[in-house]
Parts: C-alpha cells; structure tokens; sequence
C-alpha cells in the first residue's frame, strides 16, 4: 500500500492517523505540493486526474478521495471503526464523511490561505468554516448529553477522523476554537486513543505522559459519569 | 511606527524559480510591492511602480526598500561543491518578524515544540555556550553551543549531541550551523530568510545548504517544514506581539543569551520595525 503523502497536508494526515490507530502498514511517497506543486505534475495526474492529494494505490486499486481511504483501512482493519451497528449510526457516519468536505473547502481553505498563500477570499471562508464549526460543536455537545463524545456513537469511528485535521488546524487559518468547548474536549479524547500520531500542528498530549505517582483516569472519569446527574 | 534604519536593508521577497511573468503582489515593510519577470529577469518595484535593487542570490530574490548600507550578507557555503541547495518555499505567520528569527535562535525550545526529532525529554539541558557581537562585520554570533538531538537531520540515525552556531547577518536573517551527520568534518548551513510584511505579519523563506547525497530534495524540503511548521502555532501565540526591546516585559534566562545579544543588536542599530520599545 504506497501513499502519496504531504506532511502538512490534513486530508493526508487523516490517511495516516487511521493507518496508525489500526496498526495498518502503509509506505509513504512524499509529494513536493509546496513549492514544487508536484501534484500537478504528469506523474501524478496520471494517477488522480483531480490534481489532489492524498491517493492510495494498493496492488491495481487506486483511490483518489481521502473518506473512501478511511473506509477501505477500516474495512481491512478493523470494520468496528466502519461505525455499521444500525441503519442510522451507518447513515450518521456517511453524513460526517460528507460534512468533513465542507470543513476541508473552508476551514482548510482558510489554512491553504494563511499559511501557504492559496487562493480564495478570506472572509468568506473563515465565514463559512465557522458556520460548520458551530454545527460540529452543537453535534458533540448534544452527543454529551447522551453521555458519549465521537460522532456517531459509543466509539470512535471513521466519521470522528475525517472531520478531526480540519477542526484540529483551524487556529492555522485564524479561526481560533476557544469557542467550541465540546469539539475542545472530542479532539483530547482523540489525541488519547491508543496508536495516535501527532502532525505540526497538532501536539501529543504531554500531559497523559506517565508520571511518578497516582494520576486520575480521565476516561474512567468519562464513562462513569451519571448523564441522569446533570438533569 | 516609522520604519528607521530598517527601511535600507535586505530581504527576501520570493523563490527566483517562483517568480512570473504576471508577477505577484506583496507588501515589504508595510509598503506595496510587486515581484514580476522584466525581459525573463526577476525585478521588484514599490509604491507608484518604483523600482528597488534586486540581488539574487541562496534560490531567493532580494530587495531593498531604501538605499542598502551594505552589500547583501555572504553565505560562503553556498558555493561549496557538494552541497545540496534546498528551497524550502513560503510560510505564513502571524507574527513579528523579529520574533521569527528569535525563535530560530532559540535552543531551549527543541524538546518541548520538536519532540524526538530536534530534542526530548528529559535531555532538556541547554549548556553554556558564547555569545557575542563581532564588531568587524556587525553579526550576533553564537558558538560552542551543543544539544543532543534524536534525529537531528533528514540523514541523521539515532540520537547524537549536535554542535550548533548561530549567527544574525541581517535583522530579519539567521543562518545556523550545525553537525553535517553524514560529513562530521563540515557544517550544514539553515538558514531563516524572513520577509516583514508588517510589524506583526511575515513569510518565512527558509533555506539549506546540506551534505546529504540519499534523501530525495522532497523529503529534504519536508523535514524542514515540518520543523517550521510545529513552530508556527507557537509564534502566532506570543505575547506581546512586538518583540520587546527593552528588559521588564520578558524575563530572559541564562539559556536565552542569543535572544539577548540580538535584541541588544536591534536596539542599537535602530532596527525596530516589529519591536516594542516601552519599558514595563
């Protein structure tokens, strides 16, 4: 399995945090996208005529859309992570797979923008990431309430690691998420799973580092909570 | 702010390979500027289309704003056969550009921002080393500065204690020094170009002259930005925006003697566009 792969890249970063929390091998390609636009190069259009990265090759298939990568890893991997329980929890991943487009065409948009002179009107994409933020935030927080945390159910599922780069970076793209304390709260719980890797950008929790003596078991603390308790 | 002596120095303002025959629009110091092919040669101009000094030279395009003081610096390793030259390409910050060559400066940091590649805990210890300002070429210098280091090159295997030396050979240029691992004899050559847009608003060109005949100019090119890049949230944070010139505001350690020679040498020289002068 070969990925061509940017390391400042979030839609490549997905690709790679899933391959890690699944223990999946996976050779990486490097793609000089900044400055060398090498993915607009023969070679690669070639291989993925959008002009976009990340693209998965294993054996003759080729994948070209970083959610369908999520799927195909979990389906070989681990298929729990494919969120399938019920009808609807399958209905609820697909539509965080869709949303996470509109947080790559707006929140890393805004990124591409500050960071790497992309194009683009600032504004209106800061406009139009926030928007989607606040729709995140208002899910998890309803989540929450139901004494869960991922998208989609009791677990994480493909759904919460394709719309985490985005929200993860959006303070790259000036759009800062003190605001959205339970989207805060989702990405630790991510950054706690077992096999995370970090991105620049996006930091290990240090914190969760062993430490002499007793520490408290945040997610113990989590799923012995009450929900009935905040009625 | 005025933007005092800084006005006749020079920065880089693009790639010589990036530069178009449409030309780019950017802003230097505050002032409008723009970086097109003239004839198939790059050239710059500023407000009301006019043209400024280009130099071009280590992959980028250089200008300058006043009337230079000085000739652009000398990286003599640039033209050492057997170097690899690396264009990095830009990147963004929100930040003063003083404080991007601060942070470039800065050793302390590498365990804690560039976790188990420029350093890890608990080899946080940053040991006493020279600073100083020579007075024949006007340059903050720092040597016999020594880190150890997991992976402290794209060619690097294994930790080792890397030597380093610093040097500021414009306000907005660094170029580091440090152990080549592959050719332990020589140095490799890092160097921070860093182009003011404003006082709190920068691109960041940073460029390397290596030792390293195995990576591929790709993974050369992405090592250093990622290393960049796990800085740049950091950069964007600080507060004050402005780096601060004068003592009080920032309580600097002995590890931090680079940081002080510099803004010493900033103060002096006048170069304050993106510094803070009020004493707290």
């Amino acid at each position: 399995m070969i990925l061509y792969d940017y390391i400042l890249s979030p839609s490549c970063y997905r690709v790679r945090l899933m391959a890690a929390l699944l223990g999946a091998e996976m050779t990486s390609r490097p793609v000089d996208f900044h400055p060398g636009r090498e993915h607009l190069s023969p070679e690669m259009l070639a291989l993925n005529p959008a002009g976009t990265i990340p693209v998965l090759t294993d054996g003759s298939l080729t994948l070209r859309d970083s959610t369908a990568m999520l799927s195909y890893l979990a389906a070989g991997h681990d298929p729990e992570w494919l969120g399938e329980d019920t009808p609807a929890m399958r209905a609820t991943v697909a539509q965080w797979l869709a949303f996470s487009q509109r947080l790559t065409s707006s929140a890393g948009a805004a990124r591409a923008h500050d960071m790497l002179h992309g194009p683009g009107d600032i504004d209106v994409l800061r406009r139009a990431a926030t928007l989607a933020l606040r729709e995140l935030e208002a899910a998890i927080s309803a989540q929450r309430r139901r004494g869960m945390i991922f998208l989609a159910g009791p677990r994480p599922t493909i759904a919460d690691i394709a719309c985490f780069p985005h929200v993860a970076l959006a303070p790259d793209g000036g759009l800062p998420l003190d605001p959205y304390p339970s989207i805060r709260l989702w990405m630790r719980e991510i950054r706690a799973l077992d096999g995370f890797i970090e991105m620049p950008g996006i930091h290990r929790l240090h914190e969760l580092k062993p430490e002499p003596g007793p520490m408290p078991d945040i997610r113990q603390t989590r799923t012995t909570r009450d929900p009935k308790q905040n009625a | 702010m005025s933007v005092g002596a800084m006005k006749d120095q020079w920065y880089p303002v693009g790639l010589i390979s990036g530069v178009t025959e449409e030309g780019r629009d950017s802003l230097l110091l505050g002032e409008p500027i723009r970086i097109f092919l003239d004839g198939g040669t790059p050239a710059v101009t500023g407000e009301g289309e006019r043209p400024l000094p280009v130099e071009l030279r280590y992959g980028h395009v250089w200008t300058c704003p006043g009337t230079p003081t000085r000739p652009l610096f000398d990286i003599p390793e640039a033209d050492q056969l057997g170097r690899r030259l690396v264009d990095v390409g830009v990147c963004r910050v929100r930040c003063s550009p003083l404080r991007a060559v601060e942070n470039f400066l800065d050793i302390a940091h590498f365990p804690f921002v560039h976790t188990d590649i420029l350093g890890s805990e608990p080899h946080t210890e940053v040991t006493r080393y020279e600073v100083g300002i020579r007075e024949d070429v006007d340059e903050v210098w720092a040597t016999k500065v020594q880190f150890f280091q997991p992976q402290a090159a794209k060619s690097a295997e294994g930790g080792i204690t890397t030597d380093y030396m610093y040097r500021v050979c414009a306000p907005t240029c660094s170029v580091l020094y440090k152990t080549s691992p592959p050719m332990p004899g020589e140095w490799d050559v890092i160097a921070l170009f860093v182009q003011p847009l404003t006082e709190t608003l920068c691109d960041v060109w940073p460029w390397m002259a290596l030792y390293d005949d195995d990576a591929s100019m790709t993974d050369l090119i992405h090592f250093q930005q990622l290393i960049f890049v796990q800085d740049r949230s950091v950069l964007e944070n600080q507060l004050p925006a402005l780096l601060p010139l004068d003592p009080g505001m920032e309580i600097p350690t002995r590890a931090d003697l680079t940081s002080v020679a510099y803004r010493r040498w900033l103060k002096r020289n006048g170069f304050t566009y993106g510094a803070q002068l009020v004493a707290a």
